[in-house]
């Protein structure tokens, strides 16, 4: 089981989270310009390295916020993703 | 003190040469599974192509064909893939005596079962759809299930009441290895190079052609280059700049120690979901979905196997006391359909066979035939044209996550 580090929790259980893939996939900015294998690409296809991977968890059974991590997918090393749009917020 | 010991008995006959990369061919295989031992064979005798090699980066048939659970079955929802999977399991009918191999094909059935209302429509639905397809299924009922598999739990005082089960009685297992084996040696036979450590690492082109492969025992220079590397494949086509749409994830099974015949089928279950067979041996062997994260570290999370062994219990209370013995993983493709892609790549020469995800064992010989034939002239055969991967633009996905989902 992987221990994943919730920035606003501290590091729990894989179990605790629900996974989200690829990091940074942004929706276009103009879905109208799409043509089809445009959109299918956005829609479907993503990075799948081995090696470094920016991907999204989600601390679904603790405090419900997304967040990014940096993750070894040969060697589940994680460390933190690029600082998401939401900083930890101190109590 | 020196002792006499008999002599150990005669090794086997070889069943492959181990020949010595050549520099070219008109055919290289990337992968030696089941699928890439398959296509070797059904390019020579469909095709009379032999001037081919399978590469290997590691030993014959050991990634995710040594790993898998073996169940067969053809019991799909949607057309393209009843023809599919049915078109494998009439080859696997004939195959060992096609072979001179056996392989231990058991058509011992299957059950689906089906625990909510929601199951039990879609469940008789697929039913229907097999019938349609001339696909052997029916739809039983528990005391019907309680005869086809005693030790199984029909009882309606637990958590998820088995309601009912679908039933392919021509679906079961087959010993995995041995079917690597007998490919390989009827390939080898008809003049397939069978090359294990060499690793493909990525290609030679010529403008948007590829004309072979890199490997870690040289350059090879091939006609037409067929990727059969499961969840590898994506590795290789990004040295091209091709993206595919595919995640690997890690696969986990386990078995159980030896026990007496007590399991006369396999069972399968989407809702509590695990699923159960005892191999040939005697061992249980079980399985569920794939790990959630990507992974190619062969190595899957334990909550996964305590959540199936959970879910066993709760079919089959016999099972309390069975000991785990091995467990492990294998890295499998998954599409956003949930189904293959088998056909040409955007590259020319180069053509893909991918994206099995969790239950490409069953479809061995049937993939083996149409990716041969795709590779042999170019385009796809019938069986294989819906499984393109233009269907990721086109929108004609093959959607069978809901009807395959855990159950492979
Ligand atoms: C735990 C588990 C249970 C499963 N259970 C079932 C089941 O019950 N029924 C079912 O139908 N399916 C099942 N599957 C799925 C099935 O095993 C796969 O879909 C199928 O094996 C894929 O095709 P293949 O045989 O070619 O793959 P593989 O056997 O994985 O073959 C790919 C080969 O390519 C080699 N390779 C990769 N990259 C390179 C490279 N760069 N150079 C050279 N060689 C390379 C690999 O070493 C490997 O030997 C299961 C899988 C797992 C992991
Ligand atoms: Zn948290």
């Amino acid at each position: 089981m992987l221990s994943i580090e919730c920035p606003w929790c501290g590091p729990r259980d894989e179990a605790e989270f629900r996974y989200g893939g690829q990091a940074h996939v942004t929706h276009p900015d103009d879905p109208d310009a799409l043509d089809d294998a445009a959109w299918g690409e956005y829609l479907f296809f993503r990075d799948n390295p081995r090696g470094p991977f920016a991907e999204r968890w989600c601390h679904s059974a603790g405090c419900r916020r997304w967040f990014d991590v940096v993750r070894d997918t040969a060697t589940n090393k994680m460390r933190p993703g690029t600082p998401a749009a939401r900083k930890p917020v101190s109590p | 003190m020196a002792t006499t010991r008999p002599h150990p008995a005669e090794p086997p006959a070889r069943l492959w040469r181990n020949p010595e990369p050549k520099r070219a061919y008109d055919v290289v295989i990337v992968g030696s599974g089941g699928h890439g031992l398959a296509t070797a064979y059904y390019l020579a005798r469909n095709h009379g192509i032999t001037d081919v090699a399978v590469l290997e980066r590691g030993w014959l048939a050991g990634g995710n064909m040594a790993r898998n659970t073996t169940i067969i079955r053809s019991n799909y929802l949607l057309d393209q893939s009843a023809a599919l999977y049915e078109l494998a399991l009439r080859l696997w009918e004939g195959l060992e005596s096609e072979l001179d191999y056996d392989f231990l094909l058991s058509q011992r059935g299957v059950l689906n079962l089906a625990h909510t209302e929601q199951e039990v429509r879609d469940s008789r639905r697929r039913v229907f759809a097999n019938a349609l397809n001339g696909i052997d299924a029916q739809w039983v009922s528990p005391p019907e299930i309680a005869e086809l598999c005693p030790i199984l739990d029909v009882s309606p005082d637990v958590r998820y009441p088995v309601l009912g089960a679908t039933w392919q009685p021509r679906a079961g297992i087959a010993k995995h290895d041995y079917v690597a084996w007998a490919f390989a040696r009827r390939a080898d036979q008809l003049g397939v190079d069978l090359i294990q450590n060499c690793e493909v690492t990525g290609f030679t082109t010529d403008g948007d052609r590829v004309t072979g492969v890199e490997t870690s025992r040289g350059t090879i220079a091939a006609g037409r280059v067929g990727l059969a590397a499961a969840g590898r494949t994506s590795l290789l086509t990004d040295t091209l700049g091709l993206r595919l749409p595919l995640q690997s994830h890690p696969l986990q099974a386990l078995v159980s120690e030896l026990l007496e015949p007590v399991h006369p089928c396999v069972v399968m279950s989407n809702h509590v979901h695990v699923y159960c067979s005892q191999a040939h041996k005697g061992e249980l062997v079980l399985g569920a979905g794939i790990d959630s994260y990507n992974g190619y570290g062969q190595r899957g999370s334990v909550h996964v196997v305590e959540h199936q062994m959970a879910a066993a219990l709760e079919l089959f209370p016999v099972f309390a006391r069975a000991h785990v013995i091995r467990t492990w993983a294998g890295t499998v493709d998954v599409t956003p359909d949930a189904s293959p892609i088998i056909g040409p790549a955007p590259v020319e020469n180069l053509f893909l066979n991918c994206g099995w995800g969790t239950g490409g064992f069953k479809a061995t010989p049937g993939a083996g035939w149409v990716f041969a034939h795709t590779i042999a002239t170019g385009g796809p055969h019938p069986v294989n044209e819906p499984y393109g991967l233009e269907r990721f633009a086109t929108g004609a996905l093959i959607d069978e996550h809901g009807a395959a989902a855990v159950a492979h």
